[in-house]
C-alpha cells in the first residue's frame, strides 16, 4: 500500500472554512473576524449575487490590506440597496460619485493618497458591467492606460439590472432582456456583439487581470489577495448571478455561477503584465444546457420545439473558451 | 514685482503657490497654457508634493479631482467651453457632494459650429450646478482670484469656478504682480475636509437621497451660497489688506456715484466699457459701470444697492439664452431696485466678436437718444440673417444655415 | 467627523433595517439521519463519532462509539460493516472505510487503556444474563451503566460466544477479544462460566434476578443426512472451529471439503488451510452471485487458495470419494438437479449449512418459541414479563453486530420494565438522502485500505489477516466522511448569505441564523455539503 498525504478531504478546498484548518489557510469569510464590509440590512433582492461578490472581495481586500482600503462605487443595484438615506450598509470608507466615472475618480482617490504620503491606503474601484463595460468604459481604459494604482472591480450580472434588466455590452447573446426581447427569428440578444472586457485591459498590458465567479470563494479571495501585492492598475471580474435578471432561483445564485464556471462559458483564468498565467480548470464539465435552463432569461431556447441551432451556438462559445484557455479537467 | 506675463502663466505660477495636492486636466484651448505650466512645476519638482494627471477626458478631469477631494487632497483642474459640457454631470456630482475643487474656466463659446474663441456661454451653461463662480477682470484679477477660490472653496465646501475670458486674458502678456509664498501660505491655511475618505474613520459618502429629503438637501446648498455671499467680499478685503488689491468681492462698482446710466457687465470687456464711461464723462454724460465680479451667488443686494440710482441699466453680456435673451440681464432685473430703471440688454462680443471702446460708446449713445431696443445685437449683420431666412422659408433644403452664413461673409456679406 | 446631511452617511447602519420581513421562507437547521448510523444494527452514531476523529480526537470519538457500543476492536474486525454499504458516499467515489476507523480507534483504546464509564448509581436490581457472546455482553454492559447489577452465565469455559468459538483468530485475535470482554468485566459483573441453564425460571430463582437476559446464540451445527460410509470423516463446521479455539483441532487430512456457502463455510476452509490441508474445497449448490458469505471474505478465502465448486450438492461420501451432482439454475434462479454426476477426493467433510439455536432451557417454560426462535417484542422481551432474548434466539439476522444491538435495546428495555415505564425507542431523525448533499464541496479522494498480510503467511497461521489503519490512513479515512445530514462547521452557510444573516458562534457551537436580517433567499440550503439546513414556510 502506498502512503498517500493527509487532506482535508470531508471540505476539500471548496467549502467556505473548515474547523480542521488553521486560521491562515481558512477563507476571509470563514472568519468571525471579516469586516463586513458590506453589512446585513442592505436592500438587494433575495439571493442577489452582487451583493454577496461585493463583500467577498471587499473583505478579502481588507484583509490584504490590513484595512487600509478605500472603495470608490458606480452608481447601479450596489450603490442604490446599499445606501439609500438615511443608511449605509458598508463598514468601509466609501464614495459614490456617478455611474460612468468610479474608474477616474478611484484615480482621484489614489492621487490624493500618494499626494498626502498615505501610500499605505489602497484604493478599489467597483461597478456592474454597465459601469463597466460601457458607460464607464471610456474612463476605466484611461486609469488602465496610466496604469493608476487602482483595483477596479466588476460584478458583471450582464445587463442592467437596476434600471429594470437591460442589455448590456456584456449580455450573453441571446439573452432575454427588455431591450433584447425573446421574440423574431432572432430572440434575445444578438450574437457576436459584447465586449470581453478581460481581454481588453490585458491588452493594456496591466499589472494583473483575473476573472473569478462568486462559486469559488477560495479562487476569488486568492485573486483579491494577489492582486493587492501590485502596484498600478489591476482589474477583476467576477460573475454574479441575479436572480430578478436572469429569471433564476434565489437559491440557484452560486449554482449558476459554478455551473457557468464548469460549462465554459464563463472562463475563470489570470493574466499579469497581458500574459494569462492561470486558469481555473474544469472540474466537472457540463454542458451549457444544464447552466441554461436554469434561467428564464434562455427559455426560449428550450420551450417547443426549442432553438438547438442556438443552443449549439452558445455551446461553441463555450468551447471556444475551454479551447482557448485551456480550461479542459485533467483527465481529459 | 509686477512682471510681464501671460495670463495663463499668471494663473499657473498663483496655483502653485496655493499647493494643490493633485491637479488633473484634459487640454482643451485656451485653457491648455494654464495646465502644460503646471504640469511642467510638477514634473521638475518645483510644484510638490504634487500628482499631476493628463487624463483621457474632462469627465475623467473632473471625477479625478472629486475622488482627490474626497480623500482630503486639495485638488485643482481648468478646462473650457465643450469641455465644461462633457464634464457637466461631474460638475454637478462635486457640487452635490460639497468638494470643494477649484476649477479654472477659461470662457470659450460652445459649438456647433465649434468656435475656439472667447464668450461666456460656457460659465453660463452651468450657472445652476452649484458652484461659486467668480469673473476676473483682468490677468492680475485672475492670478488673485485663485487665492481666494482655494479660501472660499475649503471654508464652504462648495466647489470654486475662477472664469477668465479665453486668449483675451489667458493668452495675453500683461504686468502681473504675482502673490508672494508666504502671503499665500498666510492667507491659504491647509486643508482640512469637512468630510473624508479615512480607513480609520470610514463614511459612505454618496448617499441615494429620496423625496423625503432631497429638497433639505438642495435647500441647504443654497444656504451655503448665500453665506458665500457674506464671505466674498469678507476674504476679498482680508486680501486686500495682505496684498492691497482690491482683487475679487462681489462686484465692482465704477463712477456710479450720480450716474443715470449704468452699463453691467463680467469679465474682461469691463476694461473697455471702463474706458467708455471715461470718455463719455469728460463729455459730462453720467454713466457708470458695474462689475459683476460674482455671479454665482448673484449678490442681489449688492447689485441692487449699486443701481439703486440708475435710471437705465444696459447689460452687456457675453452669451444670450436662446429664445429668451440675456442670462446676466435676467439676474440683474430680478436683482433691479425697486425705483425700476430701463433694462437693456446688449448681447455681444460672441464667439469672440470684438467689442470695442466705439461699440461700447455707440451703446451708450443709443440708450442717451432711447434707440436702444430691448434686447440686442450688437454689430449683428443683419442682411446676411435676412438671406438665410429668406432661404429657409423658400426652401426645406436650403443647407446649414452656418455654413450659409459663413458663405455670405466670406463673399462679400451686406455689400453684395 | 462632522457629517454633510442626507450625503454622507455613518458606517453600518443600514442594520436598523430590518430585512427579515421580506421572506417567505426560513432556513432551519436540522440533523438528519445519515444512512451509516440508519444501517447500523448496532445503533452506532458513526457520523458522530467519526467526527471526532476528523479532529484527531480519537478519545471523544472512542468515547462517542462506545456510547452504543463496548465492543469496538471486535466490531472492527467482523463486523460485516452494513453501514459501507448504505454510505452516501459510494455515489461520489468509494464508501467511507468505517469499519477500518472503528478498529483503528478500539485497538487505540486498547493500546492506551481507555476504561468504559463507571456504572450508573447502584438500582439494587439484579438481571441474569445468559450467554456471553456478543449480545450478553453488550446487554451486560448497558445494564451495568444503568446501575443493575448483571450475573452473566454462560456454558463455556470462557467468555465470548461464538465471537471466540466460531471467528477464527485471523479475523479476530484472542488478544483483542479478551481485552474488550475484561473492560466490559471492570465494570463489576458476577461471572459465572462452565454453567449451562437449562431451566430459565429456576436460573432466575436462583440468582434472586429481576429480569432475565436470554441470549445463548446459535450454537448447533445443522446437519443434512448425507449418506457416507463408516470410514468418512464428517464433522459440522461449529464443532469443527469450536475446537479449533479450544486448541484442540480434529484431524481432517490433507484433502477437506467443506459444504454450504455461508461465512462460516469459508471459515472452515480457511481454517483447514491453516491446519495443514493441501486442498481446502468448497462444495456450494449455487453461485457465486447467490453465495451468503460476505464478498470480501470470498475474495480473500480464493486469494488463500481455497477452491469453490458452484453450483454442486453432494450426494454420497463414500472412503475417500465425494460423489457430486452438478446443478443448473433454472429460469427462476433456484438450482436443480442435472442428473451429472462428478467425483471428488477427500479425507473429511466439514458441513457448513447453518446453525440452529439450543433452546432447551425454556422447555417447561411459558416462553414461546417459534421456528426456533423465541419472537420478541420492540423492547426484546418475550411473551413472559421480565424476559427479555435477543442475539441469534431472537428472530434477526445472525450477526455478531445485531446481536450488540439486541443488547442494547434490551438493557434498554429491561431497564424501562425494571422502572416500570413504558419502553420507547427514541425518536429517529428523517434519513439524510444522497439527493440532499451539495457532493461539490467534497474532494474526490479513494479509501484507504486495510493492509493485507501476505497471503503466503497467511495460509499457515492464525495471525490476523487484515491489518489496521495507521493513525494518519485512519484521519484520511474519516476525514472523507460526507457528514450527511449533520453540520460539520464548514461555514459555508455563514460564507454564502448575501445578507449577513447566519451567525457564526464559534467553536462546536455551529451556526444560527438572524431572522432580523435572512431574506429567505435560499442559497445555504442549496449550498450546505451536508444537507443540514431546510426551507420552511413562515408562519405569517
Amino acid at each position: 500500500m502506498t502512503e498517500t498525504r493527509v487532506h482535508f478531504y470531508q471540505v476539500g478546498s471548496f467549502a467556505v472554512g473548515n474547523r480542521l484548518l488553521s486560521d491562515a489557510d481558512r477563507t476571509v469569510q470563514a472568519s468571525q473576524e471579516r469586516t463586513n464590509s458590506l453589512d446585513a440590512g442592505h436592500r438587494a433582492c433575495q439571493g442577489c449575487g452582487e451583493a454577496l461578490g461585493a463583500r467577498y472581495a471587499l473583505d478579502a481586500a481588507m484583509r490584504a490590506t490590513e484595512g487600509r482600503l478605500v472603495a470608490v462605487n458606480a452608481t447601479g443595484c450596489l450603490e442604490v440597496f446599499s445606501t439609500p438615506f438615511p443608511e449605509t450598509s458598508w463598514r468601509i470608507a466609501w464614495l459614490h460619485s456617478l455611474f460612468g466615472n468610479a474608474p477616474a475618480v478611484a484615480t482621484g482617490v489614489a492621487a490624493a493618497m500618494r499626494a498626502k504620503g498615505r501610500d499605505d491606503v489602497r484604493v478599489v474601484g467597483q461597478a456592474g458591467d454597465g459601469g463597466t463595460v460601457d458607460i464607464g468604459f471610456g474612463a476605466l481604459s484611461g486609469m488602465f492606460e496610466r496604469n493608476d494604482d487602482v483595483l477596479f472591480i466588476c460584478y458583471d450580472n450582464e445587463g442592467y439590472m437596476n434600471t429594470g434588466v437591460q442589455r448590456s455590452a456584456a449580455t450573453p447573446p441571446t439573452a432575454r432582456t427588455a431591450t433584447s426581447e425573446a421574440r423574431g427569428p432572432d430572440p434575445g440578444n444578438v450574437f457576436g456583439q459584447g465586449k470581453d472586457l478581460p481581454r481588453i485591459a490585458m491588452a493594456h498590458d496591466i499589472p494583473y487581470v483575473a476573472t473569478a465567479t462568486v462559486a469559488d470563494l477560495h479562487d476569488l479571495e486568492r485573486k483579491v489577495e494577489r492582486a493587492m501585492t501590485f502596484h498600478g492598475a489591476r482589474y477583476l471580474h467576477v460573475l454574479v448571478p441575479c436572480p430578478l435578471g436572469w429569471g433564476a432561483a434565489s437559491a440557484d445564485t452560486v449554482r449558476l455561477a459554478r455551473l457557468a464556471a464548469e460549462s465554459g462559458f464563463f472562463p475563470v483564468f489570470e493574466a499579469e503584465h497581458g500574459v494569462v498565467t492561470g486558469v481555473r480548470r474544469i472540474r466537472r464539465r457540463v454542458g451549457v444546457e444544464e447552466y441554461l435552463r436554469p434561467q428564464r432569461r434562455f427559455a426560449h431556447l428550450f420551450a417547443g420545439e426549442g432553438r438547438p441551432d442556438l443552443v449549439a451556438r452558445l455551446q461553441a462559445l463555450a468551447d471556444a473558451n475551454v479551447e482557448r484557455y485551456g480550461l479542459a479537467p485533467e483527465e481529459e | 514685482m509686477l512682471q510681464q506675463l501671460e495670463g495663463s502663466r499668471a494663473v499657473a505660477e498663483t496655483v502653485a503657490r496655493c499647493r494643490p495636492e493633485v491637479v488633473c486636466a484634459y487640454p482643451i484651448s485656451p485653457q491648455t497654457h494654464i495646465i502644460e505650466a503646471i504640469g511642467a512645476m510638477v514634473k521638475d519638482g518645483r510644484l510638490a508634493p504634487c500628482e499631476f494627471i493628463n487624463v483621457e477626458s474632462e469627465y475623467a478631469a473632473m471625477s479625478v479631482s472629486i475622488g482627490a477631494s474626497a480623500a482630503g487632497a486639495r485638488t485643482y483642474t481648468a478646462t473650457a467651453s465643450q469641455g465644461l459640457l462633457f464634464m457637466i454631470e461631474a460638475v454637478y456630482n462635486a457640487a452635490g457632494l460639497g468638494l470643494p475643487v477649484v476649477m479654472t474656466l477659461a470662457n470659450r463659446a460652445i459649438g456647433a459650429p465649434i468656435n475656439i474663441w472667447n464668450d461666456h456661454s460656457d460659465a453660463m451653461a452651468v450657472r445652476d450646478a452649484g458652484w461659486i463662480q467668480l469673473f476676473a477682470e483682468t490677468n492680475q484679477e485672475a492670478a488673485d482670484l485663485h487665492v481666494q477660490a482655494f479660501r472660499l472653496a475649503e471654508a464652504l465646501s462648495v466647489p470654486v469656478m475662477v472664469c477668465m475670458d479665453g486668449f483675451i486674458l489667458t493668452h495675453a502678456v500683461e504686468a502681473v504682480d504675482l502673490i508672494d509664498q508666504a502671503v499665500v501660505d498666510s492667507f491659504l491655511p491647509p486643508y482640512e475636509p469637512r468630510q473624508v475618505l479615512d480607513p480609520d474613520d470610514p463614511v459612505s459618502i454618496g448617499a441615494m437621497v429620496g423625496p423625503e429629503a432631497f429638497e433639505e438637501v438642495r435647500y441647504l446648498a443654497h444656504l451655503r451660497q448665500l453665506d458665500a455671499l457674506e464671505l466674498i467680499p469678507s476674504v476679498a478685503e482680508e486680501f486686500a489688506a495682505l496684498t492691497g488689491r482690491a482683487s475679487g468681492g462681489l462686484v465692482h462698482p465704477y463712477r456710479l456715484e450720480d450716474a443715470e446710466t449704468v452699463i453691467v457687465a463680467m469679465g474682461s470687456v469691463l476694461g473697455t466699457i471702463k474706458d467708455a464711461v471715461d470718455a463719455r464723462r469728460e463729455a459730462g454724460e453720467r454713466v457708470g459701470v458695474l462689475g459683476v465680479a460674482a455671479f454665482r451667488p448673484f449678490p442681489v443686494a449688492a447689485v441692487s444697492d449699486a443701481l439703486s440710482g440708475a435710471r437705465r441699466v444696459i447689460v452687456v453680456e457675453k452669451a444670450f439664452s436662446l429664445g429668451m435673451g440675456g442670462v446676466l440681464a435676467t439676474d440683474v432685473a430680478t436683482a433691479s431696485p425697486a425705483s425700476g430703471p430701463d433694462l437693456a440688454t446688449v448681447v455681444a462680443g460672441l464667439g469672440g466678436r470684438p467689442i470695442t471702446r466705439r461699440d461700447v460708446e455707440g451703446i451708450l449713445e443709443r440708450s442717451a437718444r432711447g434707440t436702444l431696443p430691448r434686447l440686442s445685437f450688437l454689430n449683428l449683420d443683419e442682411d446676411v440673417v435676412a438671406r438665410e431666412r429668406a432661404r429657409m422659408a423658400a426652401s426645406r433644403r436650403s443647407g446649414p444655415f452656418a455654413e450659409n452664413v459663413l458663405r455670405d461673409v466670406a463673399a462679400g456679406g451686406a455689400h453684395r | 467627523m462632522e457629517r454633510p446631511f442626507a450625503i454622507t452617511l455613518p458606517v453600518g447602519s443600514s442594520r436598523a433595517n430590518h430585512t427579515g420581513s421580506w421572506r417567505v421562507e426560513r432556513p432551519v437547521y436540522v440533523d438528519r439521519l445519515p444512512p451509516c448510523n440508519d444501517a447500523c444494527p448496532a445503533g452506532e452514531n458513526i457520523q458522530r463519532w467519526l467526527y471526532h476523529a476528523e479532529s484527531g480526537d480519537y478519545e471523544t470519538a472512542w468515547r462517542t462509539l462506545v456510547e452504543e457500543n463496548p465492543l469496538p476492536a471486535i466490531m472492527g474486525r467482523v463486523c460485516f460493516h452494513p453501514c459501507e454499504t448504505a454510505c452516501n458516499r459510494v455515489r461520489v467515489d468509494e464508501a467511507v472505510g468505517i469499519n477500518a476507523v472503528e478498529r483503528f480507534l478500539g485497538d487505540t483504546a486498547i493500546a492506551r487503556g481507555w476504561r468504559l464509564g463507571e456504572p450508573g448509581p447502584d438500582s439494587g436490581r439484579r438481571v441474569l444474563v445468559v450467554g456471553a457472546g456478543p449480545a450478553g455482553l453488550s446487554a451486560t454492559y448497558h445494564l451495568r451503566r444503568a446501575g443493575h447489577a448483571v450475573t452473566l452465565v454462560d456454558g463455556a469455559a470462557r467468555l465470548g460466544g461464538m465471537m471466540r468459538y466460531g471467528i477464527p483468530a485471523y479475523r479476530l485475535p484472542r488478544a483483542v477479544l479478551d481485552a474488550e470482554i475484561e473492560r466490559v468485566l471492570e465494570m463489576g459483573v458476577e461471572v459465572v462460566t462452565g454453567r449451562s441453564v437449562e431451566d430459565i425460571a429456576a436460573a432466575r430463582d436462583e440468582f434472586a434476578a429481576d429480569a432475565v437476559f436470554l441470549a445463548v446464540g446459535a450454537q448447533l451445527g445443522r446437519r443434512v443426512s448425507i449418506p457416507a460410509g463408516d470410514s468418512a470423516k464428517v464433522i459440522d463446521a461449529v464443532t469443527f472451529l469450536h475446537q479449533v479455539a479450544d486448541d484442540d483441532p480434529p484431524l481432517l487430512g490433507r484433502r477437506v471439503v467443506v459444504y454450504g456457502g455461508g461465512d462460516t463455510a469459508l471459515d472452515a476452509a480457511r481454517t483447514a488451510r491453516r491446519l495443514g490441508a493441501t486442498d481446502a474445497t468448497i462444495v456450494y449448490r449455487r453461485n457465486r452471485a447467490k453465495m451468503p458469505a460476505h464478498a470480501e471474505e470470498v475474495e480473500q478465502a480464493l486469494g488463500e487458495g481455497v477452491s469453490v465448486r458452484w453450483l454442486s450438492t453432494i450426494e454420497r461420501f463414500e472412503g475417500e470419494r465425494l460423489l457430486i451432482e452438478k446443478m443448473a439454475l433454472n429460469a427462476e434462479g433456484f438450482p436443480e438437479p442435472t442428473g451429472e454426476l462428478e467425483e471428488l477426493d477427500a479425507d473429511a467433510l466439514v458441513l457448513a449449512l447453518g446453525q440452529d439455536t439450543d433452546l432447551s432451557l425454556l422447555e417447561g417454560s411459558e416462553v414461546h418459541v417459534a421456528d426456533g426462535v423465541v419472537p420478541v417484542g420492540e423492547s426484546m422481551m418475550t411473551d413472559v414479563p421480565g424476559v427479555f432474548a435477543g442475539g441469534d434466539v431472537a428472530p434477526s439476522d445472525r450477526t455478531a453486530t445485531v446481536a450488540v444491538g439486541h443488547g442494547k435495546r434490551a438493557a434498554h428495555g429491561i431497564d424501562a420494565y425494571l422502572a416500570g415505564r413504558a419502553f420507547e425507542r427514541p425518536e429517529r431523525h428523517p434519513l439524510a438522502a444522497f439527493e440532499r448533499l451539495n457532493t461539490w464541496y467534497y474532494a474526490d479522494a479513494p479509501r484507504t485500505h486495510r493492509p493485507e498480510l501476505e497471503r503466503i503467511r497467511r495460509q499457515t497461521n492464525f495471525e490476523e489477516v487484515v491489518g489496521g489503519l495507521t493513525e494518519d490512513n485512519a484521519l484520511f479515512e474519516a476525514r472523507r466522511c460526507l457528514s450527511c445530514g449533520n453540520c460539520f462547521e464548514c461555514d459555508n452557510c455563514f460564507g454564502v448569505c448575501p445578507d449577513n444573516a447566519v451567525i457564526k458562534l464559534g467553536g462546536a457551537d455551529r451556526y444560527e441564523i438572524a431572522y432580523d436580517y435572512c431574506k429567505g433567499c435560499g442559497i445555504c440550503v442549496a449550498e450546505c455539503p451536508c444537507g443540514a439546513i431546510e426551507m420552511v414556510p413562515e408562519r405569517i
